[in-house]
């Protein structure tokens, strides 16, 4: 299991290929990369802030991980979550759960993103040219959170 | 002693990331908010959004009624927006 909150540019190649390389007994990766878009609602985004809680963070990550080993079959686990000042198009999250079989690999992973979006403690200031406004959590990550 | 720490909008709003609070006696979480909102604003509007979320030793904590330890670190913030 591997768990890392970063500050400089996520590449999924660097992350990605160490999951499952030398690792004969995974027969399935499944990953899934958010990144900042570059409209939203409408608005034109210039950037992304995201800020976090250090040392929980980690916590929180790690606990939404060990969720996961524990209920579906997986080999390893990766969750790379950026912090700071993002711009458009950039990646802001990866997370990949390598399994035998690719039903456990696809749930654990959907289930790690729906975790992380409500548990997990980041925050979002979008940058919109001279404004700066933070983002309102939704309440349909609140339900797809519940579903699990 | 606790130390407290407030994130994102709320800290805006507050004007301060932390502070060390010193304390007697027992608290639970409910307390300590109400005891913060006592600070006037904009502490009292801040503190009393009901979407405002609490972690004590860096652990999500919904119950009001959890009692609080000398040395614990109590966190304040808006519900979170990652990924």
């Amino acid at each position: 299991m591997q768990i890392q909150v970063l500050t400089t540019e996520l590449k999924p190649e660097d992350w990605l290929p160490a999951l499952y390389r030398q690792r004969p007994e995974i027969g399935a990766v499944v990953s899934f990369l958010g990144l900042v878009r570059d409209i939203n609602q409408q608005a034109a985004v210039t950037g992304l802030l995201i800020e976090h809680y250090p040392g929980m963070t980690e916590r929180s990550l790690t606990a939404i991980a060990e969720q996961a080993q524990a209920r579906w079959a997986l080999q390893d686990l990766l969750i790379v979550h950026r912090v700071g000042l993002l711009l458009p198009q950039e990646p802001i999250v990866l997370v990949a759960t390598a399994s035998a079989h690719r039903a456990d690999a696809f749930a654990a992973c959907e289930f790690v993103m729906d975790y992380l979006k409500t548990q997990a403690p980041f925050w979002k200031k979008e940058q919109r040219g001279e404004q700066q406004l933070w983002l309102d959590a939704r309440e349909s990550d609140e339900l797809r959170a519940s579903r699990w | 002693m606790l130390s407290l720490c407030y994130f994102a909008r709320l800290r805006e709003q507050l004007g301060c990331a932390s502070e060390q609070l010193a304390w007697s006696g027992t608290l639970t979480l409910g307390e300590l908010r109400q005891q913060l909102q006592q600070r006037g604003e904009p502490w009292h509007s801040a503190l009393a959004d009901v979407s405002l979320r609490m972690a004590v030793n860096q652990q999500l904590e919904t119950d009001g009624q959890r009692r609080l330890a000398d040395g614990d670190e109590v966190a304040f913030f808006p519900p979170v927006t990652g990924g």
